[in-house]
């Protein structure tokens, strides 16, 4: 059967560090798209965490547009191809909450209605997990050889948070960086208003949200914003930039990986 | 309630988010709930296993319907009451009119009841001279103001104490019009007084019902203003309205779902009062009403069993979605344009009043999932508006474009090589027009994103395209 995972995909939560586990990275569309340096540093926090990176290039997108606008055929679509793309890989690390909770959450449903899908959807969610939960979790990094001077707030991506899980695990590895301080927001856990296709379907209630976000995000002092996921970060810096802010932000994989000065922050003028 | 403006809802929406008023009120959701809800489930530890043990009762209930709702009917009958199956709002309304008429009654009190206002009964029965007295402070408030409940249990949310004595002077005649009305202490002095003369001489008391307990025939209401216990007992008749999910099997059950729902609801360990109706009154008893009547209400419900929108019937009607969720926080309750607000409504209106209707509901969310996260039910209720979306695809219904757009991208995101081609393309020009700013204001076509919000520009090459160039040059 193509979609029979291979025998070195057993997942297992103490990796033995010989052979290192071989990790296929799930980009998201955005990261390619928008922000390959939150790729590069995603592979940079793998290698460096014990993991061999592939990236199959035939990768699109998780379906996940499609999924939520209630167009499942073309859902199924666009994700089916991952599916066989990452049978080989002992994990699937994708630097989205959102996208990784697709492929473990939502992909289960979206493919329940074929029989011949099960076994491998249910072995691709097993082993896909979201960055910074599978460096500590899964990896067990303790901490990352990364410095940055200042302080910064963390915002909670909602899928990330809820379906994942994932709310200690990008903290932890932030205490980690020297010379970073955090400054929790008022509400952290609370939607940013960007929801996909939301954000420009109801664009007014999304305004009104992702406003009491950044209120919130400026009240904090901190000198940066980050988060776990483009979409989200996406929308936060679109709006502090309307609002006049010129506030950092990026995404927690770059401060993690060391690599804030390979390139300007999400919407950050040339200065840096 | 028979017409809806849901399908006005971003218009709705758009008054909502520009009403002052409005807004500060809606200032006092985290205050006045969501933090009082969590410091009550914070000093409860077995909170988690409670809110498994409500969801499984109600499965079990919702399995087996006919059953409890037969032997429910059975226990009534029993106490000397009676049971009208009523299968749609208009069957509710006309069996409601009928005992009113058969008692000569002339006024109606009534207890809070949003299966009142699903019916639209205040305003059918004052079409017929009946005189109508809302007795919840909330409901009473709205009633004065001739509007719809914004909140399914703080019907009066949107309103603010000024209006209030606003609404007061101008009802409440006979009384001195400077009177100090600034207080919620005088507000609810006044209230009282003159609700005080309405139980008094009422006929009928209506009243909803938080649970039906099919072991014993007994309708339960919750309250904080111990209204609904007057109502109840006061009037010669006690009708209780409420739909068929409502039922449980046992007092037990009924008193395990209790523990869940005021700490949901209001973040009290329980309501200050629960009220337990068995029956009209026997000799030996003090008071009571002489009849009771329940209205078991279909309206659409039986339809959701053996459907995916089936869990929906597990609602307790505590708010706590609609407390925590950023988009009815944002546009307040009357924005959804019918009588159930927030996420449970968003989920519910389609199924009772159809998706072609309500279609705006289900979309009207990011699927953030903090109403599921704090459902006492354990409600998917972000995949039930995926869902409806569905439902919505199917049938055609929603903008046009928003379909062909979803295609569209569909067709592209499934030919890796031209997908690859055209988003290295469209990386490069976001970037030049991003220009030094790396930031874009205004951009065709995308005027959902830019009017709110600038669009970060991209870096300019896609990720593959650098990484295809990095292992080229490894290998080279
Ligand atoms: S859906 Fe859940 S949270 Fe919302 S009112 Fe019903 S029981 Fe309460």
């Amino acid at each position: 059967m193509s979609f029979a995972p291979s025998s070195t995909s057993t997942p297992s939560s103490t990796p033995d560090p010989t052979p290192k586990p071989r990790v296929g990275l799930f980009v998201t569309c955005l990261v390619d798209m928008f922000r390959p340096t939150v790729g590069f540093s995603a592979v940079k926090l793998l290698e460096e965490a014990g993991c061999v990176v592939d990236v199959p290039m035939e990768q699109v997108c998780c379906g996940q547009p499609a999924f939520n606008a209630g167009d499942l055929a073309s859902a199924r679509k666009v994700a089916k191809p991952l599916i066989a793309m990452f049978a080989d890989h002992d994990y699937v690390v994708a630097p989205s909450g959102s996208c990784a909770g697709m492929m473990i959450k939502h992909f289960p449903e979206l493919f329940a209605n074929d029989p011949e899908m099960a076994e491998p959807v249910k072995a691709l969610a097993a082993k896909t997990w979201e960055l910074v939960s599978f460096l500590t979790d899964v990896m067990k990094l303790q901490g990352v050889a990364a410095a940055f001077d200042g302080s910064i707030t963390y915002h909670d991506s909602c899928s990330g948070l809820r379906e994942l899980k994932v709310k200690e695990q990008p903290r932890k590895l932030l205490r980690s960086v020297t010379g970073l301080s955090i400054n929790e927001l008022q509400e952290p856990e609370t939607c940013c208003g960007f929801g996909g296709t939301f954000c420009v379907k109801y664009p007014e209630i999304s305004g009104k949200m992702v406003g009491d976000k950044t209120t919130d995000i400026k009240n904090s002092g901190a000198d940066m914003l980050l988060a776990g996921d483009m979409g989200c970060l996406m929308n936060m810096a679109g709006k502090l930039r309307r609002e006049g802010s010129d506030m950092e932000v990026r995404h927690v994989a770059e401060v993690l990986a060391d690599m804030t000065m390979a390139a300007p922050g999400i919407a950050g003028s040339e200065k840096g | 309630m028979e017409n809806s403006t849901s399908p006005k809802f971003k218009q709705n929406a758009h008054d909502a988010l520009n009403d002052a008023s409005l807004q500060r009120a809606l200032g006092r959701l985290k205050t006045g709930f969501k933090d009082k809800r969590t410091a009550a489930i914070a000093q409860l530890p077995e909170f988690e296993q409670l809110r498994d043990a409500a969801r499984d009762i109600k499965n079990h209930t919702l399995a087996n319907l006919d059953h409890y709702l037969t032997a429910f009917e059975a226990n009534v009958i029993a106490n000397g009451g009676h049971v009208h199956w009523c299968a749609d709002a208009e069957e509710a309304r006309q069996t409601v009119l009928k005992i009113c008429q058969d008692k000569d009654a002339k006024s109606v009190l009534k207890g809070k009841s949003m299966i009142s206002e699903e019916i639209g009964l205040n305003a059918f029965l004052e079409k017929q001279d009946l005189k109508v007295v809302e007795t919840d402070l909330g409901e009473y408030i709205i009633q004065l103001r001739n509007e719809p409940p914004s909140h399914i249990i703080a019907p009066a949310i949107h309103v603010h104490k000024e209006q209030v004595a606003d609404s007061f002077r101008a009802t409440h005649k006979g009384r001195d019009i400077n009177r100090p009305l600034d207080e919620p202490r005088e507000l609810l002095d006044e209230a009282r007084e003159v609700m005080r003369e309405h139980f008094f001489a009422a006929d009928v008391g209506i009243t909803g019902a938080n649970f039906l307990i099919a072991e014993t025939g007994t309708s339960v209401i919750v309250t904080n203003e111990g209204n609904g216990d007057l109502t109840q007992t006061l009037s010669k008749v006690h009708i209780a309205i409420a739909s068929l999910e409502k039922v449980v099997p046992t007092l037990e059950d009924a008193s395990t779902i209790l523990r869940v729902l005021a700490r949901s609801a209001t973040g009290q360990e329980m309501s200050s009062y629960t009220t337990f109706s068995t029956g009209p009154r026997r000799t030996e008893d003090l008071d009571g009403p002489e009849e009771y009547h329940v209205i078991l209400l279909d309206n659409g419900r039986s339809n959701m069993l053996g459907t995916e929108f089936q869990d929906m019937l597990r609602c307790i009607r505590c708010a706590a979605c609609m407390n925590h969720c950023p988009v009815y926080g944002a546009v307040g309750g009357h924005a959804y344009g019918w009588v159930y607000p927030g996420p449970m409504g968003s989920v519910l209106t389609p199924s009772l009043i159809g998706v072609e209707e309500a279609g705006h509901l289900p979309n009207a969310s990011t699927f953030c999932g903090k109403c599921e996260e704090v459902c006492p039910m354990r409600i998917p209720l972000p995949k039930m508006m995926r869902h409806w979306r569905e439902r919505e695809f199917e049938k055609h219904l929603g903008p046009q474009s928003m379909r062909f757009g979803i295609q569209a991208w569909a067709w592209m995101a499934s030919q890796p090589k031209l997908y690859q081609f055209a988003t290295g393309i469209a990386a490069r020009a976001l970037k030049l027009i991003g220009g030094s700013k790396r930031a874009i204001r205004k951009l065709p076509l995308a005027s959902g994103w830019t009017d709110i919000r600038d669009l970060p520009a991209p870096q300019g090459k896609t990720f593959k395209q650098l990484w295809a160039e990095q292992q080229a040059a490894k290998k080279a």
